[in-house]
């Protein structure tokens, strides 16, 4: 595999967790054994399930929550100890945690006022700071009549104005419908990009983290599945459960035939026996599954490495169609194709081949 | 459209008229009522028309003119007992002496042979004095300051000015400053005790909170006479409290927490404790407490936090429960009265004891009247407080 | 709308006209409740039922003089005779709120025992603010002066907290007559005098304010004596078995009275209940519930004496006392409360 390993020092890190446990009680492991560097200046995007461990790893970089075992280091500086006012880290919530009792501009530089910066520069910063996040002009408001998306760019200017070296964000986005969440995905983009601070982002949504991160770690059961950029993680999933959670995706089980090469060869329930390349520890005899994206099986009638089906349906959703298709052994594979590929499609109750492009397939185990 | 309109203005009007008449009824008349009664002075006017006629013009000083004697004689001779009676009541709260001297004077009068103006001075030489006929005056109607003045233990004098009802007076100024301390005391005490609970009662999950909850109830629902008469079995000299103290050998003399200001507040503060307990756990439960997390991850202290996060957004609560605490306790009247000293009764005692016990009703008035006034003014002092702070009732 | 309006406003006066039908209505006769009606009730009331067929109403009240004046203001408002204090009796009958009684109508002055009859009224029960102590710890019945001597009997006392009563006591501890009380009272030098021996057991007093709390003082021996009315020591002593002791010299003496109201419509009947509640007969039995001074005369011979010996009426009882002088307090209420509320508060 080419990602990174979890835990490489040749990168400059700011953060690194060490071997880090979280419990609550005896039986429930929130964290378990997690070691995580956070490079200088990435956004970092923790990804996972609800439950899966990744706001208590924010919590417990912000210090509101502490590791039972392990460390948790800041530029080499031991802080797992560290009240969190002391940590010198800009949070974002997702509740957004403006102070209703102040306007908008005293909600910017309340951080100043903290770290008893005089106030003519506060009113500087905190003019510059609105700007970033175009809310010039809207000072004298209070929080409480702004709109949720003009609220959470409040939150992330006093997050912000500051210039801490990292910033942390609690799915900041999950209470802002659809419209508004695309376009201030892009905005927090640019303003990382402006900035070169470190933001490390928490998010269920995997559009979210596909769109905006450097890197992506996925979270499953309290560990890090996978920390991977984007691409990678998308069309290079290493578990099952990655290949899952991020986008659409065909899993067909059988057994492996062969393998060496980096490719193998795996039995489906139909005898029908496919190529793809092998994930991490796969040999020959072993349960696996084949993990197609639907996207990836574009070329109908080929020969290679092929699949017979019976089609089921076609749904048209205006830029791809879905086609699903029945496989000997009662499996369902699906396929997502452009409008104009589907002129020759038999009707439906037609057997046809599918052709699965061995390097777009991955057998895990 | 317009029609339909103003029916449904005629419809809501009617859904809140029954309140309002209610209101009207139990409340703003019967309250004016009684206020009406500090300035109202009827007596006099009632009892001696003519007399009261020239009492207003005459200016106060030295002594009426001689028309002014002769009113009096005539009304005198024609007022009958009843009249008399009120007026001399009315005139005792100056001096005692007025029924005696009315009372003679019209027999002295009844008796002179018809035709004859006797000279009243002759009659009785107070006739002659120009403190007889302020009195007199003060009392002239039909409505006047008398009431209010002495309700803060002054008197209007017609050649001096206004000065004190009695040398040295300032038994009703002392007793609303009393009053003004115990309730703010109180107010003090319950906010001191309730803050620490509060707080922690609104970081409990819904079922600890309301248990614990229904213990600082359950005394809410008892009788106050109950709670107070329990106060009493607690604090007195061979009570719960000293007894136990004094086994323990801590003390060998029992302490004296009854019938002085410490048994007051003591019993005051537990009495008022829930009128605190629930605006400020409202205002605590409705403070997002990521609020204070927010606080510390952009850098502030927990101290910091707390006075310029936590603290600012709690004082709605304070106030209300404050506020409320307070004006509740300034109209106590059963707990003073049983657990406190005659140095500790406030303002609604001696209200209660004008109203029944003496009848006194023009000095019972004025005294709520006043009580009424400050208890406005503060309401208002905090409103404006709390608009200023931004977070006051919009 | 408007027709609905008609109606109620209809319905309205209909239930006045129908209150106002009821003027020829049976007499009704207003007290206080509790046992102390129940008593009345059980000896007059139903008994004159009985004998004369006139059929009796009963209603309760709080008191207060506020309550007849608004009761007689706007015409007959349903009471006749009501059980008044001795105040309220002053105060109505010096307004004229209530009738003047002719005594002879009612069995003559002397069917009375002293002090029960009034121009506007006739003793209904009588009652005394008198000198409790606790046995225990004072060993010879005391006087008011040993209420007032510190040294010979230590320890705290209560009093009522208002002047009435307490400025009598003062100067009754000081040596002045009975019959002097008020005479010097009425004068600025007795006030003085009043306030002077108060000041002398000052640091010791503890005040009460309702009719129970004298015995709870002594009960829980805060106080080593008290005034209290007569019938709280008596049920302390026999239904308790406090051991208390009442001292019945020199207490002071009060009545309520039956008054009729001037708007009563049904005069001569009430002359005729007044009548038969001043016999001797009916007013023997008042005693039963509990011990209410009877105002007959020749009913205390009737009483049983273990009840007699309890009552303020009882010969060797009521042989030393004084009456509550009601027009002087009247007079003087307002200016000696404010003059105790100073004292008392320094």
């Amino acid at each position: 595999m080419t990602d990174r390993p979890i835990v490489d020092p040749a990168v400059p890190s700011i953060v690194s967790f060490r071997a880090v446990t979280k419990r609550y009680d005896a039986k429930s492991i929130v964290v378990d054994d997690l070691s995580l560097d956070i490079v200088k200046g990435e956004f970092l995007t923790l990804l996972g399930p609800s439950g899966s461990g990744k706001t208590t790893t924010l919590m417990m970089l912000a210090g509101f929550e502490w590791p039972n075992s392990g460390r948790i280091f800041m530029d080499g500086q031991d802080i797992t100890d560290l009240p969190p006012h002391k940590r010198d880290m800009g949070v974002v919530f997702q509740s957004y945690a403006l102070f209703p009792h102040m306007s908008v501009a005293d909600n910017v530089a309340f951080p100043l006022a903290v770290r008893g910066i005089a106030a003519a520069e506060a009113r500087r910063r905190v003019g510059e700071a609105l700007e970033l996040v175009h809310l010039t002009g809207f000072g004298d408001r209070r929080p409480g009549q702004l709109s949720g998306g003009q609220q959470q760019r409040v939150a992330l200017a006093r997050s912000l104005v500051y210039r801490p070296r990292i910033v942390l964000m609690d799915e900041p986005l999950g209470a802002l419908d659809k419209a508004l969440r695309e376009q201030m995905q892009i905005e927090i983009k640019q303003i990382h990009r402006q900035l070169g601070v470190t933001f490390v982002y928490v998010t269920h949504d995997q559009d979210e983290a596909l769109t905006m991160s450097d890197r992506v770690a996925v979270f499953h059961e309290g560990r890090i599945q996978q920390i991977s950029p984007p691409v990678e993680i998308y069309n290079r999933p290493r578990t099952r459960f990655v290949a899952n959670f991020l986008g659409e995706t065909n899993m067909l089980p059988g057994t492996v035939v062969s393998a060496g090469d980096g490719f193998a060869r795996i039995r489906l329930g139909n005898d029908a026996v496919l190529r793809g390349r092998a994930g991490d520890g796969i040999a020959a005899g072993q349960e696996a599954v084949l993990v197609v994206r639907p996207e990836a099986i574009s070329e109908i009638h080929a020969e290679a490495n092929t699949i017979e089906g019976t089609l089921l349906d076609q749904l048209f959703h205006g830029d791809h169609v879905r086609v699903r298709i029945a496989i000997s052994g009662g499996q369902t594979v699906q396929l997502k194709l452009r409008p104009q590929a589907c002129a020759g499609l038999p009707p439906a109750g037609q057997t046809l081949r599918l052709s699965i492009p061995a390097e777009e397939a991955l057998i895990l185990a | 459209m317009l029609k339909g309109q103003r029916g449904g203005m005629l419809r809501s009007y009617a859904l809140i008229a029954p309140m309002f008449v209610f209101l009207l009824a139990t409340f703003l008349w019967p309250v004016s009522m009684i206020l009406w009664r500090s300035v109202s002075d009827p007596e006099l006017r009632a009892a001696l028309p003519a007399t009261a006629v020239e009492l207003s013009s005459w200016s106060g000083q030295g002594l009426p003119p001689a028309s002014a004697y002769a009113a009096l004689a005539s009304d005198l001779v024609k007022v009958d007992g009843a009249s008399l009676a009120s007026l001399s009541r009315r005139l005792s709260y100056e001096n005692p002496g007025f029924r005696a001297l009315l009372q003679s004077t019209k027999r002295k009068l009844e008796a002179a042979p018809a035709g004859t103006t006797p000279d009243l001075v002759a009659l009785d030489p107070q006739w002659g004095a120009n403190q007889t006929w302020q009195a007199m005056k003060r009392a002239a109607g039909p409505v006047g300051v008398f009431h209010i003045l002495s309700a803060l233990d002054l008197r209007q004098n017609y050649e001096t000015g206004i000065g004190p009802s009695r040398p040295g007076a300032a038994l009703y100024r002392s007793i609303i400053l009393r009053t003004f301390a115990i309730a703010s005391t109180t107010a003090i005490l319950a906010l001191v005790l309730a803050f620490p609970l509060c707080a922690f009662l609104a970081r409990q999950s819904d079922r600890v909170r309301n248990l614990l909850l229904l213990m600082v109830l359950l005394p809410f629902w008892t009788s106050i006479l109950v709670r107070t008469t329990a106060w009493l079995a607690l604090l007195q000299d061979r009570g719960v409290i000293n007894t136990l103290l004094m086994d323990m050998g801590l003390i060998d003399q029992p302490m004296k927490l009854l019938y002085n200001r410490i048994g007051v507040i003591t019993a005051l503060v537990h009495v008022m404790l829930p009128f605190m307990i629930f605006p400020l756990l409202a205002a605590m439960r409705s403070i997002d407490p990521r609020l204070f997390r927010a606080a510390l991850s952009l850098g502030a202290t927990p101290f910091y936090a707390f006075r310029r996060v936590y603290l600012p957004q709690v004082m709605p609560g304070v106030m209300a429960g404050a506020l409320m605490v307070f004006v509740v306790t300034l109209g106590f009247y059963v707990t003073p009265m049983l657990v406190g000293g005659p140095g500790d009764q406030m303002i609604s005692y001696y209200i209660a004891l004008y109203t029944t016990g003496t009848l006194n009703w023009g000095l019972a008035s004025s005294l709520g009247l006043i009580l009424l006034v400050i208890t406005l003014s503060l309401y208002a002092i905090q409103n404006a407080l709390l608009r200023r702070s931004g977070v006051g009732l919009r | 709308m408007l027709k609905r309006t008609k109606l109620l406003a209809a319905s309205l006066l209909a239930c006045t006209v129908c209150l106002a039908s009821a003027s020829a209505r049976d007499l009704v006769i207003v007290s206080n409740g509790g046992t102390f009606q129940e008593a009345q009730s059980n000896a007059i009331f139903k008994p004159f039922t009985a004998k004369t067929g006139i059929k009796v109403v009963e209603d309760t009240w709080d008191n207060g003089i506020g309550v007849i004046r608004t009761k007689v203001e706007g015409g007959d408002s349903g009471w006749d005779i009501v059980n008044a204090e001795s105040e309220e009796l002053e105060i109505a009958c010096q307004e004229g709120l209530i009738l003047p009684l002719d005594i002879d109508k009612l069995g003559g002055k002397d069917n009375y025992v002293p002090g029960a009859v009034h121009k506007c009224g006739i003793g209904a029960a009588i009652y005394n603010h008198v000198l409790a102590y606790d046995k225990t710890r004072v060993s010879a019945v005391p006087t008011w002066a040993d209420f007032f001597d510190l040294k010979k009997y230590p320890g705290k006392r209560a009093l009522r907290a208002s002047p009435k009563t307490n400025l009598e006591f003062a100067l009754i501890a000081d040596g002045v007559p009975l019959a002097d009380v008020y005479k010097v009272l009425s004068t600025p030098e007795g006030v003085d005098r009043a306030f002077a021996k108060l000041d002398t057991i000052k640091s010791s007093l503890v005040f009460w304010t309702a009719g129970g709390q004298p015995m709870q003082l002594l009960a829980s021996g805060e106080v080593v004596m008290t005034s209290s009315f007569n019938g709280r020591v008596t049920n302390a002593i026999n239904k308790e078995h406090k051991p208390f002791g009442i001292v019945w010299d020199k207490s002071l003496q009060t009545a309520d009275s039956w008054v009729i109201l001037k708007t009563s419509p049904n005069v001569d009947k009430a002359y005729e209940l007044l009548k038969f509640a001043g016999e001797a007969e009916p007013q023997s039995h008042l005693p039963d519930v509990q011990p209410i001074g009877i105002t007959s005369a020749k009913a205390v011979g009737m009483i049983k004496p273990e009840l007699l010996a309890d009552l303020p009426t009882a010969p060797d009882n009521n042989k030393d006392v004084l009456q509550i002088n009601d027009a002087f307090w009247i007079d003087n209420i307002d200016t000696l409360t404010a003059r105790w509320a100073e004292w008392s508060a320094q």
